[in-house]
């Protein structure tokens, strides 16, 4: 009687929390989780340099020959460069998901595998990409 | 509570989640080929003149892609901040007010990109 007096007067007893993140333990699976996450916005933010792209070269040779200039200087360059390493390991981790979605891939072990297999053929890819640009 | 009192007050699931989660997966296996073909044109292309760049958008073929691409990126992309901003921000309004902003800037940056790659090749 006295406790549901307490509860009317200041409410129910705050409830358990689970522990904030900072608790837990940096692992492979959850770092790649939070990792697509943040692609994701770092691509949303990185489809401006699409869209410049596209409308300077609908505008004409002058608008292009300025963006031509930002995107060349050594900064531009390292966005662009950033952009296409976020832009493989999105796209890769992606296809991962996908697999989950499907049904496959769910086995501890697979995960881990298929985790470094995506961070490995994202770097590779940047490079071979890269060394494309600037040697073929 | 079991009443539909959460019905009057308009809570509860609008029904719209399983058309966002299949929504985002469709595009994303559409996005697959798209992204892979646009990075290859681009890293394969002859120098980054003003020229080599309209000649290459206004092949019908690459064209037609670029569109595609457009369109499933900005699709996607907004379904996927969407589900960060529900995550994220707990006051209702704000959140309200940053998603409908966002939709509408994606909106703008998406129709602005289809409009100059249709420029280019018509």
């Amino acid at each position: 009687m006295n406790e549901a007096l307490e509860i009317t007067k200041k409410g129910p007893k705050p409830r358990p929390l689970s522990p904030h993140l900072q608790i837990y333990k940096w692992q492979l699976t959850s770092l790649m989780s939070i990792g697509h996450r943040a692609s994701g916005i770092a691509l949303s933010l990185g489809s401006i340099l699409i869209v410049t792209w596209l409308v300077t070269l609908a505008s004409g040779p002058e608008l292009f020959s300025i963006a031509s200039l930002v995107i060349s200087h050594w900064f531009g360059q390292f966005i662009l460069f950033g952009f296409s390493v976020v832009l493989f390991y999105h796209l890769l981790n992606g296809i991962r998901h996908l697999s989950w979605d499907i049904g496959y891939g769910f086995n501890l072990s697979i995960v881990y595998k298929t985790g470094y297999a995506v961070l490995f053929t994202a770097l590779f890819l940047t490079i071979v990409t890269w060394l494309t640009v600037w040697f073929f | 509570m079991a009443s539909p009192l959460k019905n009057a007050k308009g809570l509860g699931s609008a029904k719209h989640g399983l058309n966002h989660w299949i929504t985002q997966r469709v595009t994303a296996v559409a996005l697959v080929p798209l992204t892979i073909w646009f990075v290859s044109i681009l890293a394969m292309m002859k120098d980054s003149s003003y020229q080599s760049s309209l000649n290459l958008v206004s092949n019908p073929f690459n064209a037609t892609i670029l569109i595609l691409l457009i369109l499933s990126m900005f699709w996607h992309a907004q379904l996927g901040l969407q589900v960060v901003f529900e995550d994220y921000i707990s006051n209702k309004n704000t959140r309200m007010f940053c998603i409908i902003t966002m939709k509408f800037f994606m909106t703008v940056i998406g129709l602005l990109s289809a409009l100059s790659v249709l420029r280019i090749a018509l």
